[in-house]
C-alpha cells in the first residue's frame, strides 16, 4: 500500500540493488531489523505500519521473510525487474562472502578472538531485533484495534515463544489469526 | 573430516528436485526445514558429514546477510565432498535455485494479487491484523537470540551488550556499524 505520490522511492533499479546489498552487508545474524532500520527510518521508503503490512506478507509465504520482503518492495515500485534487482542485491554479495569465509574457516575457526569477536555482533544483532519490536509495537497505537489489546496479544505471544516455547507457526496462526477476524469486523 | 563421494546426474537433480520441495515448505524462513535437510543430506545420502552440515549453519549466521545462505554453504560442501570447486559451485547453484524459485514465484504472485486487491476488507484486514504478533515476535526473537549462548546470571557481560544495544537502537539514531563493531571489539578481547 505504497501510494504514488512524490514520497521517498528507490531512484533506480541500481539504486534498488545497492541498497538492498547495503542493507544485507549490515545484517549479521538476520537482516529484518536492518531493513526497518534503513528502510523506514533512514530513507523513509516506507511508513511503520506499510513495513509490518509488508512483513506479515513476507512473514506467511514461504521461503526467508527477508528474501520475500525484498522481493515484494522491488516489485511495488518497478515489477518484476525491480522484484529482481532487490533480491539480487540481497543475496549476491553476501553468497560470494560467505563462500570466501567458507574457504578461510579451517585457518581461523579457533582464534579465539575471532570466535568472540562473532559473539559480540550476535550480543548486538539480538538487541537490534528486540529494540525493532519495540518501535513497532509504538506503531499499534494506530491500529484498528485498540492498543491495550494489542499489546495484550504481543505480551502473552512473547511469553508462550520465550517463555513457554510454543511452536512459532501456532502463535503466528493462532494470535494472527483471531486479530485478522477482530480487525475486519473493525474496518 | 571431508568425506569422499560421487555424484552422478541423476543425484544433482534428486538435490535439486528436493530443495524445491523444501522450498514449498519453509514457511517462516528456510532455517525452519533444517531437520528435513539433516535427514535429506547427513543420514539417508551421506554427502554431507555432521560436521559440515553444523559448520554450514554457524558460518552463515556469522556472515552477514539473509541467514539463508546456509543453504549455499551446505551445497558448496555437498561439491567440494563430490571432489572439485567446480562441483562445489554447482552445488552452490542447485541448491539455491532448488530453495529460491518455488518460494519467491509464489510470493511473487501473492503479492501481485494482494496489491491488485489492496482496498479489499478482507486484504486490508489479513495485512493490518497480523501487526500485534508480529511485535510480539520481533520482541520474542531479540530475547532467544540475547540469552542462547548467555543462560546464567554469570553471562551478565554479554546479555548487558545486548541490552545496552538494544536501548541505544531503540531511542537513538545512531548508525547500526558502529554498535557491531563495538561488539566485534569487546568479543574480541574477551570482554564479553
Amino acid at each position: 500500500m505504497i501510494p504514488e505520490d512524490n514520497r521517498p522511492r528507490p531512484k533506480s533499479l541500481a539504486d534498488l540493488f545497492f541498497s538492498f546489498t547495503w542493507l544485507a552487508l549490515q545484517g549479521f545474524g538476520g537482516v529484518l531489523a536492518v531493513v526497518q532500520r534503513e528502510l523506514v527510518e533512514r530513507k523513509r521508503w516506507l511508513t511503520q505500519e506499510e513495513f509490518i503490512e509488508e512483513w506479515a506478507v513476507a512473514q506467511v509465504m514461504p521461503g526467508p521473510n527477508v528474501v520475500n520482503l525484498s522481493l515484494v518492495l522491488g516489485a511495488r515500485y518497478f515489477g518484476l525487474p525491480g522484484a529482481a534487482a532487490a533480491l539480487g542485491g540481497m543475496l549476491t554479495l553476501p553468497l560470494l562472502l560467505v563462500l570466501m569465509l567458507a574457504l578461510l574457516h579451517s585457518h581461523f575457526a579457533g582464534h579465539p578472538g575471532v570466535a568472540g569477536a562473532l559473539r559480540g555482533m550476535a550480543a548486538v544483532s539480538a538487541g537490534l531485533i528486540g529494540a525493532t519490536g519495540l518501535k513497532l509495537g509504538a506503531s499499534l497505537r494506530r491500529h484498528p484495534l485498540p492498543a491495550a489489546f494489542g499489546l495484550a496479544v504481543a505480551l502473552l505471544a512473547i511469553i508462550l515463544i520465550v517463555g513457554m516455547h510454543a511452536p512459532l507457526f501456532y502463535v503466528l496462526a493462532g494470535f494472527g489469526g483471531l486479530c485478522c477476524v477482530l480487525t475486519y469486523r473493525r474496518l | 573430516m571431508t568425506a569422499s563421494i560421487v555424484l552422478g546426474w541423476e543425484d544433482w537433480a534428486s538435490l535439486f528436485a528436493h530443495y524445491m520441495l523444501l522450498s514449498l515448505m519453509s514457511v517462516g524462513g528456510a532455517i525452519s526445514t533444517t531437520a528435513e535437510m539433516h535427514r535429506f543430506l547427513v543420514e539417508q545420502h551421506h554427502w554431507l558429514t555432521p560436521q559440515q552440515f553444523n559448520d554450514s549453519i554457524a558460518l552463515a549466521q556469522a556472515a552477514p546477510g539473509p541467514n539463508v545462505l546456509f543453504v549455499a554453504l551446505m551445497g558448496w560442501n555437498v561439491g567440494l565432498n563430490a571432489g572439485s570447486y567446480t562441483a562445489a559451485i554447482l552445488g552452490v547453484a542447485v541448491t539455491m535455485f532448488g530453495i529460491m524459485l518455488p518460494s519467491t514465484t509464489l510470493t511473487y504472485m501473492a503479492a501481485h494479487w494482494l496489491h491488485r486487491n489492496r482496498e479489499l476488507r478482507a486484504v486490508r484486514a489479513f495485512k493490518q491484523g497480523m501487526a500485534p504478533v508480529v511485535v510480539g515476535m520481533l520482541i520474542s526473537t531479540g530475547i532467544i537470540l540475547a540469552t542462547t549462548d548467555a543462560k546464567t546470571l554469570e553471562h551478565w557481560p554479554l546479555w548487558s551488550v545486548s541490552l545496552a544495544a538494544g536501548i541505544l537502537i531503540w531511542r537513538t539514531r545512531i548508525h547500526l556499524l558502529w554498535l557491531l563493531g563495538a561488539g566485534a571489539v569487546l568479543g574480541w578481547f574477551q570482554v564479553v
